[in-house]
């Protein structure tokens, strides 16, 4: 090496290369910092929601003794029996002292206004019961429950709650008792939606939500695959599939409320098709989430080597076999994928929705695709609507059912992908 | 081969399911009710109880907004349309008109009760009493020059002091409906027209340009004073929990479950309680109606069964469920009036 001579390639490489290592440093921690940043929210999205809605998984229930006395129930006509009277008469007995009206109406309303029912519903099934005393958990009123996990606090003035301070005296007499325990709250996996915070449920959402899906899914997986077939192998290149390839992409980003108002020109106004069906909203969901599943569909057929198209042709088999024998089984995990998350993207739409009346108060469950029904977004649209305060928690509870839901089906996707793809 | 055979037959026959159901969907066996949000809690709650005590389904209850309620209520006769829409405004003559264009001939207007208006604030600042005339200067686009003379400027205020000495020194930080929402409607006729009104000068306007008069009174400012906070009031009650500073408007039902962090404010003179509302002394509130298709009743079964529930003292009254929801009840008398019009299925009738 002279001295004089110009520098070599490497010392120029050298001398850059501390700065090139810093560079990638920093390239490699803004994506990791980018990562650390979404994780966060999501970690803080889960613990909000968690936190305000955990708690809704149980409901504080009343233990009473209810005696079925004979004289109030006439055989030949049970539902007419006075059940209330039966709930407030056993709260008197355990609180012989209240007396004068409002001061009972107070002391009755400890308990859930749906409590009546409960006993109707046991009695109309086992007619045995009449006659005797019973010891029942009864769920207590919503402010009952609010008060038990601590969302109504006992030091504001009086008049600033919703609970007087003879009915927390009421409350921590019978807590002390044994009488007043928070229990696992079932009535919110079996019952449809209610205006009493104690009473409602999110079962007539699921069930509408699974009908509206399964419309969605029988229409529009035949339909996406169908159209994905024809395009990727048979529809020859021109002007015309062009423009079908760039509407359906087109389609992919429209608005989802556009479809919504699709589905009502044309599903409810032109073919009269019944209002807030499931049935509707699975061909408004179908619609959006056709052009999801033709381009996951192309892309997944795409991916498969013409060696194994041109292979199955050379053999002597038919465009039509090399394609269901061959073509569609090594792209279905890819199809499949695409479908479960364009499902997915169907469970969470309410917009839509709006617009063909499946924005409603429900309290049947659904039982068939023409009833009327709810979704599940909807349910925690509205509960988040309501201003009892006891809906704050179970609309976060619903949010986690949705996005057990949402979880369990991306991972299902990412489980098929796993199971069945192919390496070539 | 076969698995896409599977899922086509499965589509076919649901196909042929759903167009038996449908021909059969004529002759509907719930009762199908549309309309305001604000009347959509206590309409859900007579609902509930009605489809619990008696031997008909529970209704179907959409909640569109009172305007969107009408459009379908008023879209045509047939069983296929609404039998009842809620509102929380009065129908308006176009609406009425519309309705008997299209064969809905009969309508039984039924009002339901009162809903307040409530302007609160956290628990942790204080109480403020405003006045309507303050309600008008601290939230109207444009008012009279602070300075005298009958001209208008845009509103200059920026804290509740400067619009009234008596007030607080704080920033003016109003969260309330959007336009889209009925609540936002009953609040700038009541109380920012009310305040209108009690500025001379513009008060004669109504007389000689009333619409000068009314976009006067009814537009709220837009340089961030007055923050559209959208139709959730749960939302807006959190939002004044965390900014002690703001005031926010809603439904007294907000108000009533929320006692314990936020007050409300005294307009004129007289506080947002239960009793004053009902008593027609506070002087921010509204009638809540619903409107019920005449040809209707006796065709879906349990409509006369479900009005006769809804105007039953045991719902509307002074003790009724919808009370303890939040609703202010109509005095006696009037209850007493629109239960025999009910049960009578009165027909509305309006001139222009």
């Amino acid at each position: 090496m002279l001295v004089g001579k110009k520098e070599s390639t490497m010392d120029r490489v050298n001398r850059g290369l501390a700065r090139r290592y810093r560079r990638e440093r920093w390239f490699r921690l803004f994506g990791l910092s980018a990562i650390v940043t979404s994780v966060c929210f999501i970690g803080l999205l889960f613990v909000s929601i968690g936190a305000n809605g955990w708690s809704a998984f149980q409901q504080t229930e009343i233990l009473l003794d209810i005696h079925f006395d004979t004289e109030q129930f006439d055989v030949d006509n049970l539902s007419t029996a006075n059940y209330g009277a039966l709930v407030k008469n056993s709260m008197q007995t355990l609180f012989p002292d209240v007396a004068g009206r409002s001061e009972k109406r107070e002391l009755s309303k400890l308990v859930s206004s749906g409590a009546p029912y409960i006993l109707q519903k046991m009695v109309m099934q086992d007619t045995g019961i009449i006659g005797s005393s019973q010891k029942i958990w009864l769920p207590a009123d919503d402010e009952v429950d609010m008060f038990q996990k601590g969302y109504i606090l006992r030091d504001v003035m009086e008049g600033d709650r919703r609970l007087s301070d003879k009915q927390i005296g009421w409350i921590d007499q019978l807590f002390a008792e044994g009488r007043l325990e928070k229990k696992f709250n079932s009535t919110f996996f079996t019952a449809g939606d209610s205006r009493e915070p104690e009473l409602a449920g999110i079962r007539g959402a699921v069930a509408g939500s699974l009908f509206t899906l399964a419309v969605t899914l029988v229409l529009s997986f035949p339909i996406g695959v169908a159209t994905a077939v024809y395009l990727e192998e048979f529809a020859p290149r021109n002007r015309w599939t062009d423009l079908v390839e760039v509407n359906i992409n087109n389609l992919a980003a429209v608005p989802s409320i556009v479809f919504g108002l699709l589905g009502l020109a044309v599903f409810l106004n032109v073919f009269g098709m019944p209002r807030s069906a499931p049935l509707v909203g699975g061909l408004v969901l179908t619609l959006m989430t056709l052009p999801t599943i033709i381009i996951a569909s192309r892309a997944s057929l795409k991916s498969v080597p013409p060696s194994i198209r041109e292979a199955a042709l050379g053999v002597g088999a038919s465009k039509m076999q090399a394609i269901t024998h061959h073509i569609l089984p090594l792209a279905m995990p890819g199809m499949m994928t695409g479908t479960i998350i364009g499902m997915a993207q169907a469970l969470g739409e309410t917009a839509p929705l709006l617009m063909i009346g499946m924005v409603a108060f429900i309290v049947d469950v659904p039982t068939a695709v023409t009833d009327p029904a709810t979704v599940l977004p909807v349910q925690i649209y509205l509960w988040a609507d309501s201003p009892e305060r006891a809906f704050v928690e179970r609309t976060s509870a619903a949010i986690m059912v949705l996005l057990a839901f949402l979880i369990s089906m991306n991972a299902m996707a990412v489980f098929l992908r796993r199971k069945f793809e192919r390496r070539w | 081969m076969w698995k896409k055979g599977v899922t086509l037959a499965t589509a076919a026959i649901i196909f042929a399911s759903a167009a038996a159901n449908v021909s059969a969907a004529s002759g509907r066996d719930y009762i199908s009710i549309v309309g305001s949000s604000t009347v959509y809690p206590f309409a859900t709650t007579v609902a509930e109880q009605f489809g619990k005590t008696s031997k008909f389904k529970t209704p179907k209850i959409e909640s569109t907004g009172s305007g969107g309620g009408m459009k379908l209520f008023c879209a045509g006769s047939d069983i296929d349309t609404p039998d009842i829409t809620n509102a929380s405004r009065r129908i308006k003559y176009s609406e009425y008109e519309k309705c008997q264009k299209n064969g809905v001939t009969e309508i039984v207007e039924v009002k339901i009760g009162y809903d307040g208006i409530v302007l609160a604030n956290s628990k942790a600042a204080a109480q403020l009493s405003l006045g309507k005339k303050d309600i008008f200067l601290a939230l109207a686009k444009e008012v009279p020059d602070p300075k005298g003379g009958e001209k208008l400027i845009a509103n200059p205020y920026t804290t509740w002091k400067e619009v009234n000495p008596s007030l607080p020194d704080s920033k003016i930080e109003v969260l309330g409906p959007p336009p889209t929402s009925g609540t936002r409607d009953a609040f700038v006729e009541l109380a920012m027209e009310g305040g209108c009104q009690q500025i001379d000068w513009i008060k004669a306007r109504k007389e000689t340009d009333k619409k000068h008069f009314k976009s006067v009174c009814h537009t709220v400012r837009e340089d961030g004073a007055y923050i559209e906070a959208g139709e959730n009031d749960n939302l807006i009650v959190q939002k004044l929990e965390a900014n002690p500073k703001a005031i926010g408007i809603f439904g007294f039902s907000f108000l009533d479950q929320n006692g314990d962090k936020i007050q409300g404010s005294v307009v004129e003179g007289e506080e947002p309680t239960f009793e004053n509302i009902a008593a027609g002394n506070y002087p921010v509130s509204r009638p809540l109606y619903c409107y019920v298709k005449k040809n209707h009743v006796g065709v879906v079964p349990g409509m006369a069964e479900f009005l006769a529930e809804f105007s039953s003292e045991k719902a509307w009254g002074e003790e009724g469920y919808l009370a303890d929801k939040g609703l202010i009840p109509m005095p006696a008398k009037e209850r007493q009036q629109f239960a025999a019009d009910v049960a009578a299925l009165k027909p509305l009738l309006m001139a222009k």
